[in-house]
């Protein structure tokens, strides 16, 4: 328990214990920075085009020319969102929490920008390619072609490399939990690639294998722990107080890694793919309850005693409802996963519900609580607090509005093929709530406009002139 | 121990226990899947399947369309479950895993006609009023000299361009070749579990006068006639001029001998003439999807609607029909 009680400190204890120049601090904003801005940038291009793709459910006929049709947008959309927007904006922030909770100056700038680089380049030519009809077996989030996707391997085995040297500069002996989620992700997931990409068991039944396996681990062992590692670094850090238990997040850690790699069969529920393997899938969906109520009761009882802080400080926010929906999100895909509820709501948009419910409502939450935490620190530059509030509340309420109608709408979707009804009457009956999910994308998307500007003035705005997103400490509370 | 080492040692466990479980969990077992022996009557793609499948992936049709039947009652109407057979020579897999759309792992079998196919491609609204998916007018070249060789595609006036005939592009026409090569073979041996639906049959046939006099279950037959009929004939039956007959005022439907009405629907039927319009699409046959109370009730649907008084039929003379012209 030595290693626990050291360890939760170190959140705070940076500061103190800082023994990095001001030039590497500066270089660190600057690749923080950097990150923050394309992945921005992703968000705005990634998110439009989903719009676009949710207003195409009602106007089926609009923009239907070769390079605008639904079919080459919709991957697009997905991949942007995941390989643009989310995984640059985790990497940048986890620069900045793996340098600064190990107390030291990042291993190299020139390999971050070298990163950037390589992850802007396979998200470019991979929207290029998918535009362009080049699209492989539209196999969810590995539609690009495998050139591509090397590509995309080579950015991450760069950053895991840059991030590995940094933690072994580390000041103190204990490696912060936050790291092990943050390495975790980036070594499992150059795994996940190099699985995806090798052909030879990939024939017909085995690549539907694949394919399950490759769905839900670039997804839980990916985003999930890159995630994770932000709210362990950046939640105690804005209630400046330790994390509520150590040990519970490494329980989290070590049941994380064993059950979420064996779920990915739960996509093929009753695909001709072996029993054993569907079932083993189901059997680890519910052991995925472990690590996330234990992850999430973790994060809550830091927060515990400072739930008015929720409404002072915006990052804190963001993190809670991040918190919440990987809460929910993640119990929901347990439920998805029996094969009673599976039998009504697969193939459904309840699906694309979840996936919203937890790409947006956890990891984009995730990554905008931190970046609102912990880049105004980097640069010395805040953005507005009126920015913030309008950003958070169209995006907690376009979220609300699209989950809620996809969960609605895929269940009677569902609920009318069992019934047993002509195809077409479960098509026609969706219309509104495809409706209403364009509603609450408009206001996902207009949040992102605010997003937008509020990074503008974390980066390029005015000095100071707002309140350190970092709280007060309590002296009841801890 | 030395700081440097602790890092390996988790770094290093959590990697090597991740590798563990992916060999044990999606390497070998698709290692074991890869080899699957394609089932009774699977056979590779021809070049030409091989061109379709490539234009239907990299247009993306496989975000709205799944090409799996699962064992499951809602399923039946797409097919028999599929079977680890049906996919050997399927890679990159197009399982998919959203049913905007139906299912097309028997869209050849159902929809076997290229011309509604290039119909519903080129605007699918213009057999299909309810649908929401895009139209592929980019697969077609519109000229205002038809090529040698060459057959427009009879689009109904109202969805046609203003001049030019439509005609589909190489693109196109391996699409269309893919598609209706999808077709499930049927595995020796197997049976579908019985329904409990059959045995609803009977009541059916006693049920109420719905409509001037005919005796069916009139709710029924029309839904049956909206799944399995209106995609062509139309829910008006007006069917689609030059395409499809209809079925409103159709010879056939009227007449008071229901053999050769009740014959197409049981066996299918292609390049038929009706009142001097050759039709070139091929109609499915409906013999071992449906069953005699189900064509019955489709039948005097048919019979009852639109203006059309046929003579009622009734299930057991869709089974004479069945048994004796085999």
């Amino acid at each position: 328990m030595a290693a626990a009680v050291q360890g939760a400190g170190i959140a705070d204890r940076d500061a103190t214990q800082e023994q990095t120049s001001e030039q590497d601090d500066r270089a660190l904003a600057a690749v923080f920075k950097a990150y923050t801005i394309s992945a921005t940038c992703w968000l705005l291009f990634g998110t439009a085009v989903g719009l676009l793709l949710a207003f195409k459910f009602g106007a089926p006929d609009f923009w239907a020319e070769k390079y605008l049709t639904f079919g080459r947008l919709r991957p697009i959309h997905t991949n942007s969102v995941f390989y643009g927007f989310a995984s640059i904006g985790l990497v940048g922030t986890a620069f900045y929490v793996t340098a600064r909770s190990c107390g030291t100056r990042l291993y190299s700038t020139r390999l971050a920008w070298l990163g950037l680089w390589l992850f802007n380049i396979a998200a470019l030519t991979g929207t290029i390619a998918l535009d362009l009809g080049y699209n492989w077996g539209d196999l969810e989030y590995r539609e690009w072609p495998w050139p591509i996707r090397l590509v995309l391997l080579a950015a991450l085995l760069v950053t895991v490399w840059n991030l590995l040297a940094t933690i072994a500069r580390r000041a103190s002996h204990d490696i912060y939990l936050s790291n092990w989620y943050i390495i975790g992700g980036f070594l499992w997931t150059c795994v996940i690639c190099l699985v995806a990409i090798l052909p030879w068991y990939q024939q017909g039944l085995g690549q539907v294998a694949i394919s399950g396996y490759f769905m839900h681990n670039a997804v839980g062992m990916w985003f999930t722990p890159l995630a994770l590692g932000l709210f362990y670094y950046a939640i105690p850090k804005v209630l400046n107080r330790p994390i509520y238990s150590y040990a519970l997040g490494v329980l989290a850690f070590w049941t994380n890694l064993v059950f979420y790699p064996m779920l990915g069969g739960h996509h093929f529920l009753f695909s001709p793919l072996p029993w054993w393997l569907q079932t083993t899938a189901i059997i680890c969906s519910v052991g995925m309850l472990v690590p996330v109520l234990g992850g999430s009761a973790n994060f809550l009882l830091t927060m515990r005693g400072r739930y008015h802080g929720r409404i002072e400080s915006y990052p804190l926010a963001f993190l809670f409802i991040g918190v919440l929906c990987y809460l929910v999100g993640s119990t929901q895909g347990t439920v998805e996963a029996l094969r009673s509820l599976q039998a009504v709501w697969h193939f459904t948009s309840f699906t694309v519900g979840h996936s919203h419910l937890t790409m947006y409502g956890f990891v984009s939450f995730a990554v905008w609580g931190a970046i609102y935490a912990l880049l105004p620190l980097a640069t010395g530059k805040n953005p507005g607090r009126l920015g913030v509030a309008t950003h958070f509340w169209l995006a907690l309420v376009g979220m609300s509005i699209y989950v809620i109608a996809l969960s609605i709408g895929g269940t009677l979707q569902g609920l009318d093929w069992v019934r047993g009804v002509p195809f077409i009457q479960s098509v026609a009956e969706m219309a509104p709530y495809y409706l209403w999910r364009g509603v609450g994308g408009i206001l996902m998307f207009l949040s992102h406009l605010v997003f937008a500007w509020n990074v503008w003035r974390m980066t390029a705005g005015k000095p100071g002139n707002a309140p350190s997103p970092i709280m007060e400490p309590e002296g009841a509370a801890a | 121990m030395n700081p440097t080492r602790k890092m390996w040692v988790i770094f290093g466990g959590a990697l090597a226990l991740y590798v563990l479980i992916v060999m044990l969990i999606a390497v070998i077992p698709a290692i074991d899947l890869s080899h699957t022996a394609p089932g009774p009557g699977v056979q590779p793609l021809t070049p030409l399947h091989v061109q379709g499948r490539e234009v239907f992936a990299g247009n993306g049709c496989g975000y709205c369309h799944t090409q799996q039947v699962r064992p499951l009652t809602e399923d039946k109407v797409f097919g028999r479950p599929s079977a680890p057979g049906d996919f050997s020579y399927q890679t990159p897999e197009l399982l998919g895993s959203e049913r905007t759309g139906p299912d097309l792992t028997n869209v050849g079998k159902v929809k076997p006609s290229d011309v509604w196919q290039y119909i519903h491609l080129y605007d699918p609204r213009a057999v299909v009023p309810q649908s929401i998916m895009p139209n592929f007018r980019f697969l077609f070249r519109v000229v205002d000299q038809l090529p040698a060789g060459e057959t427009a595609v009879p689009l109904p006036a109202k969805f046609a361009p203003a001049h030019g005939y439509v005609v589909p592009t190489p693109q196109a026409k391996a699409l269309v070749a893919y598609l209706l090569s999808l077709k499930q073979q049927p595995i020796p041996g197997y049976v579908a579990p019985a329904e409990a639906a059959p045995a609803a049959a009977p009541t059916a046939a006693v049920a109420p006068a719905a409509a001037g006099g005919y005796a069916y279950d009139a709710a029924k037959g029309q839904a049956l006639f909206e799944a399995n009929c209106a995609a062509c004939h139309q829910a008006s039956g007006a069917g689609v001029p030059g395409a499809f007959p209809p079925l409103k005022g159709n010879a056939a439907v009227a007449s008071d001998d229901p053999g050769l009405h009740l014959r197409t629907v049981l066996h299918g039927a292609s390049g038929v003439v009706i009142d001097g319009v050759k039709y070139s699409s091929v109609m499915p046959p409906f013999a071992a999807q449906l069953s005699d109370a189900d064509i019955a009730n489709i039948a005097n649907y048919e019979r009852s609607s639109w203006g059309n008084h046929g003579k009622p039929v009734t299930a057991a003379e869709v089974a004479t029909l069945r048994a004796g012209s085999k």
